[in-house]
Order: structure tokens, then C-alpha cells, then sequence
């Protein structure tokens, strides 16, 4: 079997190792982890022609920077638009390239997105937990969060000429401002004020944004009385309000329940294209009822399956 | 019986919510309706999240709905008991030596007991495994008796240790990652929560019984 090492010269914050993620044990205080962004992530393994849900690096901001010191591979960028740089030679994501022994890759921010994914066309040897390698980015549980100086080990490592070159992104409704919501479950919590002020505002990704969630800026969502609730399930999407009025969105790595009251969950169909926004980019709420959102998940995954399709 | 609310969760989920207040018998119902979902392999389901007084069933948009979801419950819900499930009975080492167990004082100060007191009161007590959350590991213990109950402090810890008791109001956690947190630590345990065993990944299950039983501070397996 061939091999290939890659050294890390340099990875910034938060570029971790992610599988599809491990669902179902919410009820061990588990959140799934997994992707900030599951259509790139999809995407950048059939680029490559792996398994939709193997093992891949989460590229943060924070950049990353390698070097292979032995072997040859194909590899796939994909999501937001990043910039590649392949010893000199400069690509964007949403592509497939391949690096040999003495060759140096490095992948840093470009116009927009937060999180892009470097798919191996091999098996990333990485720690696993619960059978996955997903990384839980408080507890490092997982393929876990990668050091600069250590070494990336892909197995069975293979060079595929023939998918060399630009691939098209899932382009399934690209971020248009908003992201649409079912109110609640808390929103009884809220005065009828906040819930008014969350549908008409604006409001401000923080920097407050990590795997966990991001908090936003925006006018104080006011609750009826300030009781807490008794600690409930939270899901990818809920928009939780702290005692003092400000939404976070939880996000991949979300804690698993929580005594803050969500005025609303984001649907499915917009995680992929929120989690590519950044610190300081504008975001607004379109409530929706939830047949609408179920119609709405089974629509976007007919339209994924087809883009899926066009690897096979 | 209480009403039962149903509120529908996004695209995917669904709370079905038995009151708004924390008490052992609501609890007891969570339980009793989690088994019940469990058992009734109801299409599509993908998971269950059972909470202090509501539970989240997770299921899949592409094959079913909130209204079926909704409908398949409600015929669970005649025979749910509050008598409490079977679960195991775990006894957990805790070591309550106040120089690692930095609050004890203060917990005793605050109700007006000797730490002797209570110690001797926490150890006499049976909890019973409400809900994990918060992070992996972390069970909820529901039951710590009312004249040692003190609310979490006003200042969250950064930095608090694997394997530190700790309590605010009804509830005792023994915690399984090192985490900030502002509840109260009042002693130390050896128990691991996150185990390496894959079949039985964590230590206990919702609705199991724990007891802490105390032991000298050589005799913990360690102390992080």
C-alpha cells in the first residue's frame, strides 16, 4: 500500500480532522460535531473520489501550511474562496490538484468563507472516538485539532490525473442575507417586541465565532420575565438568548442542552452557507412555518443528490 | 395527568415537553416516555434526547414529519408511569477533603451545617441520572436534598478538574471534562465517566441510581 506523509509547517487555530460526524449520542451530552459545512465537505471527498463521509481537514481562517516529505496523492479544496498555493502556483478553492514528495501546499483565506476542506484521494490515519474521527473542539476528542511540527499519515494514497482540475460547488441557494427560521421552541418566553425586532433587524456576526456557535450584535431580544428554564435540548441551529438579550446561533460543536431560552431554530438548508460567513458580515431572519422547512430539506437534498451525482 | 406540550423544533426535530418545572415525577415521565419511543421504532426516528422535563426526538425530514412524529407519541403517552425505570445502581468513591474541595466550607457556611454534616448528608442520599448534557460526560444527578441545595456561584471557575463533585440547587454533576463551570465543588471522585469501553461508552444510563459512598483521598484511584 502506498503512503503518504505530509508534514504541518504551519496550521492556524481550529483546522481539526472531521468525519460526517457521530449523531445519536445527544444523550450522552454528545453533540455530532462534523463539518461546519457539510455540502463542501461532501464535495471535496467525491472530488477526490472517496466516501462522502471519510475523514478530511477542516481548514479554519487560520490557514494551514504543508509539506509532503514522502509519496504522492491527489487532493480536493473546497468551500467559500480560498487561495491555494502549490509550490508557487496559485489556485482557488473548488478545485483537485496533486502534491509529490518535496512539495509545498498552503491554504489561506480569500474574498469570503470561513471553513474550506482538504480531501486526501487516500485513508487520513487519525485517532478516532465513539468510531469516529470527528473532532470536538473543546474536549480534542476525536482526529483532533492539528499542531504545527507533526506529521498527517494518508494510507493507501493514490495520484488520480484524471480529476485533476476545477469542480463545480454545490451552489444550491447561495447566502442571500438572510437565514430562515421556525420560531421557538421558547419564543413564548419572548416579549412580542423581541420576536418583531428579530424578523425586522439586522444583526452583526461577532468575532464571538467559533465550532460552538456564533454570537451575534444586534438590538436586546427582551424576555417576558427574566426566570431561567429548566437545562433543555439544543440542536445545530438553535438561536439561543442570554440574560443579556443577545442571539448566539449553536453551531457544530454545540453544547448539548442548555437553560437559555431559543427563540428560534435555523433550518437545515442554511447551515452550510451561515457557517461560511465571517466576524462582522450582516445577517437577517425570515420566519418560515415548519411544513415549509420540511419541504424545503427534502428539496435541498434532491437538488445535493444530483450535484453528488455529477461525481460519480 | 399534566398536559403535554409539542413544539416543533426546525426542520428535523421534534420537543415534546411534559411541565416547566424541574420535580422528580416529570423526570420520571421523560424517562418512562424515552424507553417508550425507544421500543416503539417509530419510521424515522433518529434519535432521542431526553432532558430534566422535556425530551427532543431528532428524526428525519425526507421520511417523515412533525404531525407523524405528534401522532406516533401521543398513542405512547397512556402508558408512560412515573414509577421510574429499573436502571443499574452505581456507587461512586468521593473523597470530601477540603483542600480539594475548595467550596465545602462555603456550601456548609451557607446552610448553616457543619461540613461534617454535610458530607454525611450527601453520602445518605440517592440520585438518580436525570439527563446528561452540557458536554460528553456530563450527568445531570437529580436529588440533592433540599437543606444542602445552594445556587451556583456568582462567578464561574475556569478551569474546574475531571473528576470534581460538584452542585447547584437540586442537582450534582461528577465531571468527566475539565470545564469552566460556577457550580459548587464540595469533593472529589475517582468514577470515569467516559469509559473505553465501546459497547458501554459512557458510565451510566438516564434513570440509573448513584450513590457516593466516602473514601480517604489515598484510596482515589487519582485526582486530576
Amino acid at each position: 500500500m502506498n503512503a503518504t506523509i505530509l508534514h504541518i509547517l504551519n496550521a492556524g487555530p481550529l483546522v481539526t480532522f472531521q468525519d460526517a460526524g457521530r449523531p445519536g449520542n445527544m444523550r450522552f451530552g454528545v453533540p455530532a460535531s462534523g463539518p461546519m459545512d457539510r455540502a463542501s465537505f461532501v464535495t471535496a471527498n467525491l472530488a477526490v473520489g472517496n466516501s462522502v463521509d471519510d475523514t478530511v481537514i477542516e481548514v479554519s481562517m487560520g490557514g494551514l501550511q504543508l509539506e509532503c516529505k514522502s509519496g504522492a496523492i491527489s487532493f480536493s479544496v473546497v468551500g467559500g474562496a480560498f487561495f491555494i498555493d502549490l509550490d508557487g502556483v496559485e489556485y482557488n478553492s473548488g478545485v483537485v490538484l496533486s502534491i509529490r514528495s518535496g512539495q509545498k501546499l498552503t491554504i489561506r483565506p480569500g474574498k469570503w468563507g470561513s471553513w474550506c476542506y482538504l480531501a486526501f484521494s487516500g485513508k487520513l490515519d487519525t485517532t478516532q472516538w465513539l468510531g469516529k474521527s470527528a473532532t470536538h473542539s473543546q474536549s480534542g476528542f476525536g482526529g483532533g485539532i492539528l499542531k504545527t511540527g507533526s506529521e498527517i499519515l494518508v494510507q493507501e494514497a493514490v495520484v488520480r490525473k484524471y480529476r485533476e482540475g476545477e469542480i463545480a460547488p454545490f451552489t444550491y441557494k447561495p447566502f442571500d442575507g438572510y437565514a430562515r427560521i421556525v420560531l421557538g421552541p421558547q419564543d413564548h418566553q419572548f416579549s412580542s417586541g423581541a420576536i418583531s425586532k428579530l424578523l425586522d433587524s439586522e444583526f452583526n456576526l461577532t468575532t464571538g465565532y467559533d465550532r460552538m456557535g456564533m454570537r451575534l450584535d444586534g438590538p436586546k431580544l427582551q424576555m417576558k420575565d427574566s426566570l431561567s428554564i429548566p437545562s433543555e435540548p439544543i440542536v445545530k441551529g438553535s438561536v439561543q438568548v442570554a440574560g443579556d438579550g443577545m442571539a448566539t446561533i449553536l453551531l457544530a460543536d454545540h453544547q448539548t442542552t442548555g437553560g437559555y431560552p431559543k427563540i428560534a431554530t435555523v433550518i437545515s438548508a442554511d447551515h452550510d452557507t451561515l457557517t461560511q460567513l465571517r466576524p462582522r458580515d450582516k445577517i437577517r431572519f425570515k420566519m418560515i412555518d415548519p411544513d415549509d422547512a420540511i419541504k424545503i430539506a427534502r428539496v435541498r437534498s434532491i437538488e445535493l443528490k444530483y450535484h453528488m451525482d455529477t461525481f460519480s | 395527568m399534566k398536559s403535554t406540550a409539542f413544539k416543533p423544533v426546525a426542520d428535523h426535530a421534534l420537543l415534546i415537553e411534559f411541565g416547566t418545572e424541574v420535580d422528580d415525577d416529570t423526570n420520571r415521565r421523560v424517562i418512562s416516555l424515552d424507553q417508550a419511543i425507544l421500543n416503539a421504532n417509530i419510521n424515522g426516528v433518529l434519535k432521542i434526547t431526553p432532558a430534566l422535563v422535556n425530551l427532543l426526538v431528532v428524526f428525519d425530514p425526507l421520511i417523515t414529519d412533525h404531525t407523524k412524529i405528534r401522532s406516533a407519541v401521543e398513542k405512547l403517552l397512556p402508558q408512560l408511569t412515573n414509577a421510574g425505570e429499573a436502571g443499574r445502581r452505581h456507587i461512586l468513591n468521593a473523597c470530601y477533603d477540603t483542600d480539594i474541595s475548595p467550596d465545602l466550607n462555603a456550601v456548609a457556611n451557607a446552610c448553616s451545617l457543619s461540613t461534617e454534616e454535610v458530607i454525611n448528608i450527601h453520602t445518605s442520599t440517592e440520585y438518580r441520572v436525570g439527563m446528561y448534557g452540557f458536554v460528553p460526560g456530563f450527568a445531570y444527578l437529580i436529588g440533592v436534598p433540599e437543606i444542602i441545595q445552594v445556587p451556583r456561584k456568582k462567578e464561574p471557575a475556569l478551569g474546574i478538574a475531571k473528576g470534581n463533585i460538584i452542585i447547584a440547587g437540586a442537582q450534582c454533576i461528577v465531571t468527566s471534562l475539565k470545564m469552566p463551570s460556577g457550580w459548587n465543588v464540595i469533593g472529589r471522585s475517582d468514577a470515569e465517566i467516559i469509559t473505553d469501553d465501546p459497547d458501554q461508552a459512557f458510565l451510566f444510563n438516564v434513570g440509573d441510581t448513584i450513590v457516593f459512598r466516602r473514601i480517604s483521598r489515598e484510596a482515589l484511584k487519582w485526582i486530576a
